[in-house]
């Protein structure tokens, strides 16, 4: 053999091993990169690779003729076109691929591609595209096949269809705050001016005209960028509690109005500036908060997983069918790794059933023709045809879903804070109402209602909101640079008060891919392709691993292949007789202490070569994490599994651990529920399949793990990139630790408060120290929270190994 | 000293076309999406780098 030079593909850039396809002085890997190379050479498109280095994503092979027919089909292509008008159609794609300035570039340039695109826009933050075309000179279906051919496949699914555009960021909060800070900024303009000319000898009638300017220019603050509280206050009281909101929007009336009646009597210019600035402050206190990252989906569920429409055989000719429609005994294909959306009966072909979405177990399962595949099922192998005995809607996952829990609406939003906030205002009211009694009876009526109004003025609970707030925008923020993302900052209180964390196994504890070694003689290099060529007739996980341990992509003919499912694999190949499989299936024996995961062993000839060894391995990390967590909350894993690595999880957690194996959905979720009421502990569940998804909803915290950021998570309260589990007592320390910064910035700003109470009380607060006060009371709030929950942060961090983010 | 109300009137309206320029480039979706716009000038339509092929 020659030297084995490792050469990049020029699309994508992985390793072609022997198998290179060489087009001029370029490499690459697979048919898939080559077409699309040659489709952008054709087109004049090359600027692509040049942007960035090798910017594809591998394709393997070109997509099937057929794979799009439902676009053409009128009733679908309805539901996706968003907007149609005469020879203009406006669609909207979500496609996952979209990842660098080379993606970017060629998406715009797709009217030199296609004839009658008229326009292309990349949102790269959302990785939506928006495409504007002629339908007349091209259809949605080569739109959506050309895009396929050059390795963005957008991603069809009936969620995506049923809510067409997420409400990503509220932007109305951010043209309030907007607002709110223009006015802000100048009242407080020309406010410095009267504070400091009013000694000074400025003329009145300035002294009354900037009063007015200031008074016209809080007007929007009063009737729009406040709005946002008098709603949410208003909608509490519909729902007869009362939140926070309540005093602050009882306090910016106050302000208003007595500063109205102030400058209507000519005492003096209000506290207009104040009010100003504490809604300017609140503001941005909420938009910290609402900074949830848009690029995640946190809602989606079983239907963001399934295609939108089956090819239904009827007579001799497929029809793109919508799934809804597919009806009982309709014949239907399935292609390899696709989903299987009904239950259904096999009538052709060979199928391999990968259930791991349903239930968690890895391995696939072998389905003979007339047995029943349910729901959510996956083939790998070859092209099969399916019988439906139920319809979408009867479906066990369908069902599943829509069992109570997924219409739980979970925290409402109320909270301690809330509560002391009530107390708080009731105290506050009370001073007043003293107050206003004492002047009352010493007959100083304007005292009377200057120190009730200031004491609302100063005293509102406005501190408390803008700790809140800061501090758990702050902490959105920290997590999200650790690759955590909440679905909103209530998660983060939910979080503090876990005491009991359920794992899920294959996926979580143990990493998705096997780690293969290989124990025996050495491999040449003929073997090795003779290995390959054998292995990739099969389609068991196994096999495939082993092929992408052994890196080469190269086959040759093969003669009397014969597959036993779950043993192994034999064939003639080079004159030689190879025999692959388990232990048992070659009749090999094996001494005992080798056995740990599972075996491949190598036969050529009847002669013993070596072995394969595979195992799922534990995220190397896992035994300092169970470490950590340990003394702190109760442990629980549960497993759709039943393989016999569970021997392997009981040793790293230790005896008082239960480890279930075998668990259904419905088991899950029931093992959770039962933890909930009857132990009354606060569950965080951790998983990633579609088989946890109840669990997660369940829990009081369901936290979904990602490998990569195109994977799809289940409706969750949280996102969490697999390799950041590590950090999972941090981040709920962490939670914990913010609570505690909340109360104590918060008991900081009472005594700016109680300062300001005196004055009030005794009548007297000028408006200059109001004015100092409000503000100064803000900025600190926000500096302290800032600072502190960043001390903390790093504080917690140090006994992590460093990781540059 | 009334041109200093008339300079107050004429910077108010200043900052305030700034709000609306603010307002206006929030609606049109400016800050949705920060990477595309800041790669989408550089981009420049020269076919002379395929001149190499």
């Amino acid at each position: 053999m020659g030297i084995n030079v490792k050469v990049g593909c020029y699309h994508c850039g992985q390793d072609c091993g022997l198998n290179t396809l060489v087009l001029g002085e370029k490499n690459f890997c697979c048919k898939g990169c080559l077409s699309v190379y040659q489709i952008l050479n054709e087109n004049d498109l090359c600027t692509y690779y040049d942007l960035n280095h090798t910017p594809g994503l591998r394709q393997d092979e070109a997509a099937r003729s057929d794979k799009y027919l439902f676009l053409d089909s009128p009733e679908i292509s309805a539901q996706i076109i968003q907007f149609q008008n005469g020879n203009r159609t406006h669609v909207s794609f979500y496609i996952p691929q979209i990842h660098c300035s080379s993606c970017l570039w060629l998406l715009e340039k797709l009217n030199t591609l296609i004839k009658g695109v008229l326009s292309t826009r990349v949102n790269f933050a959302t990785k939506e595209v928006l495409v504007i075309f002629d339908p007349l000179q091209c259809s949605l279906r080569q739109l959506v096949e050309t895009l396929d051919a050059i390795g963005y496949a957008p991603h069809l699914s009936l969620h995506e269809l049923s809510h067409q555009k997420l409400p990503s960021v509220n932007k109305s909060l951010i043209y309030k705050l907007g607002v709110a800070g223009f006015a802000f900024a100048n009242i407080m303009m020309m406010s410095i001016a009267q504070y400091f000319g009013k000694g000074a000898g400025m003329e009145s009638s300035i002294f009354k005209a900037l009063t007015y300017i200031s008074l016209v220019v809080s007007l929007p603050v009063v009737f729009y960028s406040a709005s946002e509280f008098y709603n949410s206050a208003f909608q509490s009281l519909k729902k007869k509690y009362i939140n926070i909101d309540l005093p602050i929007s009882i306090a910016i009336l106050i302000t208003f109005l007595r500063s109205l009646v102030e400058i209507y009597l000519q005492q003096g210019s209000g506290y207009l500036d104040s009010m100003a600035g504490i809604v300017f402050f609140m503001l941005i206190g909420r938009w910290a908060q609402s900074k949830t990252s848009t690029i995640i989906h946190f809602d989606r569920d079983f239907n963001s997983f399934f295609p939108i429409a089956l090819n239904v055989i009827k007579s001799d000719t497929q029809v793109a069918t919508p799934i809804s429609k597919v009806k009982k005994n309709d014949i239907f294909q399935i292609y390899n790794n696709e989903f299987i959306p009904l239950d259904a009966m096999l009538s052709k072909g060979e199928a391999m059933i990968d259930y791991s979405f349903v239930s968690g177990e890895s391995l696939p399962v072998k389905v003979k023709i007339g047995e029943i595949i349910y729901a959510g099922g996956r083939q790998t192998g070859e092209k099969i045809e399916l019988v439906a005995i139920k319809e979408f809607s009867q479906n066990y996952i369908t069902n599943l879903w829509n069992h109570s829990v997924f219409n739980r609406k979970k925290s409402e939003g109320k909270d301690t804070y809330d509560t002391i906030a009530n107390y708080f205002t009731a105290t506050v009211l009370v001073i007043g109402v003293i107050a206003g009694f004492y002047w009352y009876s010493q007959s100083e009526m304007h005292k009377m209602w200057n120190s009730i109004t200031t004491v609302l003025i100063v005293a509102c609970p406005c501190a408390l909101l803008l700790s809140k707030q800061f501090t758990y925008g702050n902490v959105l923020r920290l997590f999200n640079n650790l690759k955590l993302y909440l679905r909103s900052s209530d998660v983060i209180y939910d979080l503090s008060k876990i005491n009991s964390i359920v794992l899920d196994k294959t996926g979580t504890i143990t990493e998705k891919q096997f780690t293969v070694k290989y124990h025996g003689a050495t491999l040449t290099q003929d073997v090795k392709i003779n290995l390959v060529s054998l292995f990739s007739q099969s389609s068991h996980p196994y096999s495939r691993a082993i092929i992408e341990f052994l890196s080469i992509r190269n086959s040759k003919s093969i003669l009397n292949f014969k597959e036993i499912v779950g043993s192994g694999i034999e064939a003639w190949i080079d004159d030689q007789y190879y025999k692959l499989g388990s232990p048992s299936f070659v009749g090999h024996q094996f001494d005992q202490k080798f056995l740990k995961g599972s075996i491949v062993c190598v036969i050529i000839d009847q002669e013993s070569i070596g072995h394969f060894q595979l195992e799922t391995a534990i995220r190397e990390f896992f035994p300092e994490l169970v470490h950590k967590l340990k003394s702190s909350f109760k442990l629980h894993i549960l497993s759709g599994d039943h393989s016999k690595s569970a021997e392997k999880i009981q040793l790293l957690f230790g005896e008082n651990v239960p480890v279930l194996l075998e668990q259904k959905p419905e088991d899950k979720l029931k093992y959770i529920k039962q933890l909930q009421e009857e132990k009354d502990q606060n569950v965080a569940m951790i998983g990633d399949g579609l088989n946890d998804a109840a669990a997660l909803m369940q829990s009081e915290v369901g936290i979904a793990l990602v490998e990569g950021n195109n994977s799809f998570t289940p409706k969750c309260d949280a996102v969490l990139e697999a390799g950041s589990l590590q950090y999972l007592p941090y981040f709920i320390k962490m939670s914990g630790t913010a609570k505690k910064i909340i109360v104590a910035v918060f008991a900081f700003a009472v005594i700016y408060n109680i300062v300001g109470l005196y004055f009030a009380v005794i009548g007297e607060l000028e408006p200059v120290i109001a004015a100092i006060l409000m503000p100064l009371s803000s900025l600190t709030i926000i500096f302290l929270t800032y600072v502190l929950s960043n001390i903390m942060s790093s504080h917690y961090l140090k006994s992590y190994p460093s990781k540059s983010i | 000293m009334s041109v200093i109300i008339i300079l107050l009137v004429v910077s108010i309206l200043i900052a305030g076309s700034f709000l609306i320029a603010f307002l206006w480039s929030v609606k049109d979706g400016q800050f949705d999406d920060h990477f595309s716009s800041s790669q989408r000038m550089l981009f420049d339509d020269k076919k002379s780098l395929n001149k190499k092929n």
